[in-house]
């Protein structure tokens, strides 16, 4: 496979994988990614994290370390609980009924479905870019701004700077700054998208999670986000759902491959592609099932 | 099934739908054509002279000279007619003609038709009732006064085996050989003299009070009360309605037992007959919890929040429903509470469909009578002031449409007052409505972007 982007100097690869302080039961694949990631923070860690739709379990014990400031990939085949996972992450699942969890997803030290722990607050650090655009059917600008509003306190000067600065980081501010009173949804689809990436860098968050953010659009668009989202790596945590195998290569550090619920390889994503260790992973990436 | 029959089947269906939008249109046709064209008979018509007078006398309007000149050019042409009157009467008292008690009757119904026709004779003392101080103020009026000047009813029995057919007879024959024959075509040839019959725009109708018994003056106080029975309405069941929905369609657990029970509840609200809701409303609102110690608008506006809250409910309800998940999620995923993505987001997203459900059951409040006739409606009233509404009963255009056709002591005389009326309610239920569309099509093409 070829590789697009050079990897971080700083990824100098430890394969042996040593998995004696990992509890593991008999059957799980559960594996740490502890020595993968000597030389990076970990920004967010779960440690035989399960979730359950009603009684259906839809990520079974999964341990995972995902770095800071770098791009990681999950990936699998549909129902793998690749989007369940990172819906977890800023407690998306919520919404769902009947969803709940069992095990440890940290972030920053603290437990994401712990008791204290107030959705609102985490979701303001945690940003998230869906499948599908999702503008507002407000401006241009009001969309940006959502996010710095909620919080308040904020004069029109720091808005607008703030809004520029989101529209500059997400590559859309010179094709959109002579309309910002337009509604957002008369933007072309992969406008669209960047500017829910936009949105959601306003408020600022540590963690940027996308959720196949590219599988609704036309392939021009869906190089222009991933352009961005090359822009956006080594400022924010960026974890990346995708179904295109291709575009895991070409965007991301790390690659996660989940598969019906279980972890089954993390590993950088060139050695990943090209050296995968379990089999799973080799046919799914050659193509064999999925 | 054949190919031929599904076919025959295929059109005679769409035939039958056809058809049935035919009829409804046509129906709606013969429905409002009528009540268009009779009801703009209220505000567009030919004023007399006697209009213009009670217009200024009444209100002031019009200059004072012009109105002078004119009275003083009409008298010039009744004053024959009295002096025909007078010199007939004196024949009479002084038994100048044959049997001349004879006449005595029929003269004094002639005078009667005149004095409605043309208002008081000079000289007469000022009348008590206001209906007796003018004539005839519309023209279509005046000529069907004169038509009875003219002609008197008369029961044809000389069929003994039929029953009596009604004809009109000519008055003149009554007065043949006397010198009292001319007075009739006299009246004929110089009606339009005496009065002056002149196209009026009379869009004060709508706006000015009723004076006596809706004999004069326009239905302003109906309309008056019918905009306020439907803004109380709106106050209370605005916010009740959109919350209860905006509780059911975002914060309610769908299987809830009580939400069910909720459910059940609100549809049976909407299946209530309208009559019930004004008895409840009097029993509850005013004779219980004492809102107001009689009728008022107040009273009646509770009670018609309550009628129209399924409607809003429902409307909002599906309204928010319809809103894309995908608007939540994104407003959610950034940090906004349920509460902030509700005001912020899904309301304003849903708002087209809520406004359609407003302004339907503006239009309901508008024209139900049932639940008003205990609560809040009287028969004769003046405009109320915004506070007296919380005390008084007003007149409302749906319960005295009702109340002038059946309780009116001279319905013949208010028959454009009742089709102005329904015009004028017709008109405010159309108006709403379009303003809806308006305002729905602007909304929605802003959502759209």
């Amino acid at each position: 496979m070829k590789m697009q982007e050079t990897q971080p100097e700083n990824q100098k690869l430890n394969i042996n994988i040593d998995m004696s302080d990992i509890p593991r039961t008999a059957k799980s694949q559960t594996q740490s990614n502890a020595d993968i990631l000597e030389n990076e923070d970990i920004q967010v860690f779960s440690r035989d994290f399960s979730v359950f739709y009603g009684s259906n379990e839809a990520i079974k014990k999964v341990s995972l370390r995902i770095p800071a400031r770098k791009v990681t990939a999950i990936i699998g085949p549909s129902g793998c609980g690749k989007s369940t996972y990172l819906h977890a992450v800023n407690r998306m699942n919520d919404l769902i009924p009947g969803c709940h969890s069992q095990g440890k997803l940290v972030f920053d030290g603290e437990e994401i479905y712990g008791p204290y722990v107030d959705p609102v607050l985490l979701r303001k650090r945690v940003g998230m870019v869906f499948q599908k655009p999702n503008p507002f059917p407000k401006s241009i600008f009001d969309n940006i701004a959502y996010g710095p509003r909620l919080s308040g306190g904020k004069s029109k000067s720091e808005l607008y700077g703030l809004v520029e600065k989101s529209l500059k980081d997400a590559v859309l501010w010179d094709e959109v700054k002579d309309r910002m009173n337009d509604n957002a949804l008369g933007l072309s689809g992969g406008q669209q998208q960047r500017l829910c990436i936009a949105r959601a860098l306003a408020v600022e968050p540590e963690i940027l999670l996308m959720d196949e953010p590219t599988s609704a659009l036309d392939p021009r668009a869906t190089a222009s986000i991933e352009d961005l989202i090359g822009e956006l790596r080594g400022k924010y945590t960026i974890i990346i759902v995708t179904h295109n195998m291709q575009q895991a290569a070409r965007v991301s550090d790390y690659t996660a491959f989940f598969y019906e619920g279980h972890l089954i390889e993390f590993a950088p994503t060139d050695q990943l592609f090209t050296k995968p260790k379990e089999k799973k992973t080799e046919d799914y990436i050659t193509g064999r099932f999925g | 099934m054949k190919l031929q029959t599904r076919r025959v089947l295929d059109r005679s269906f769409s035939g039958m739908g056809y058809f049935s939008v035919f009829l409804l249109s046509a129906s709606l046709i013969i429905v409002l054509v009528p009540i268009f064209v009779r009801g703009i008979g209220a505000y567009i018509f030919k004023g007399t002279v006697e209009f213009r007078r009670l217009n200024y006398e009444k209100f002031n309007r019009g200059n004072k000279e012009t109105i002078e000149k004119e009275m003083a050019a009409v008298q010039k042409f009744r004053k024959p007619v009295y002096d025909m009157l007078a010199a007939f009467e004196k024949q009479i008292d002084n038994e100048e003609i044959l049997n001349s008690h004879e006449y005595v009757r029929d003269l004094e119904e002639v005078k009667e038709l005149v004095r409605e026709l043309l208002g008081p004779a000079p000289g007469e003392p000022e009348a008590v009732m206001m209906r007796d101080r003018y004539g005839r103020t519309r023209w279509d009026k005046a000529r069907k006064t004169l038509f009875h000047i003219l002609y008197m009813e008369k029961w044809d029995h000389s069929n003994a085996d039929e029953m009596g057919k009604k004809v009109m007879a000519p008055r003149v024959d009554q007065f043949k050989g006397t010198s009292f024959e001319k007075f009739f075509p006299y009246m004929e040839e110089n009606l339009e003299n005496m009065l002056r019959p002149r196209l009026t725009f009379y869009w004060r109708f709508l706006i000015d009070a009723s004076f006596d018994a809706h004999l004069f003056g326009g239905i302003g106080a109906e309309v008056l009360g019918t905009i306020y029975l439907v803004l109380g309405t709106m106050i209370f069941a605005i916010p009740m309605g959109v919350v209860a929905a905006v509780y059911l369609a975002e914060f309610s657990k769908e299987t809830g037992k009580i939400v069910s029970l909720m459910r059940v509840f609100i549809s049976t609200l909407a299946g209530v007959p309208s009559i019930v809701f004004g008895l409840f409303g009097l029993a509850f609102f005013i004779n219980t919890v004492k809102v107001s110690n009689s009728k008022s608008v107040l009273a009646g506006s509770l009670t018609l929040a309550l009628l129209v809250l399924p409607t809003i409910i429902r409307a909002a309800e599906e309204a928010i429903r319809t809103v894309p998940r995908t608007y939540k999620e994104a407003a959610l995923s950034l940090g906004a509470s349920k509460m902030r993505t509700v005001l912020t987001v899904i309301l304003p997203a849903a708002l087209p469909g809520i406004l359609t459900g407003i302004v339907i059951s503006m239009g309901r409040a508008a024209g139900e009578t049932a639940p008003i006739i205990f609560t809040a409606a009287v028969s004769v009233g003046r405009p109320l002031n915004l506070i007296e509404t919380l005390t008084q009963p007003t007149p409302a255009l749906p319960w005295n449409i009702y109340n002038l056709v059946t309780e009116h002591e001279a319905v013949e005389q208010i028959r454009h007052v009742q089709f102005g009326m329904v015009f004028t309610l017709v008109l405010l239920v159309l108006l709403l409505n379009l303003a809806a569309i308006i305002l729905r099509a602007r909304i929605s093409k802003k959502l759209r972007g």
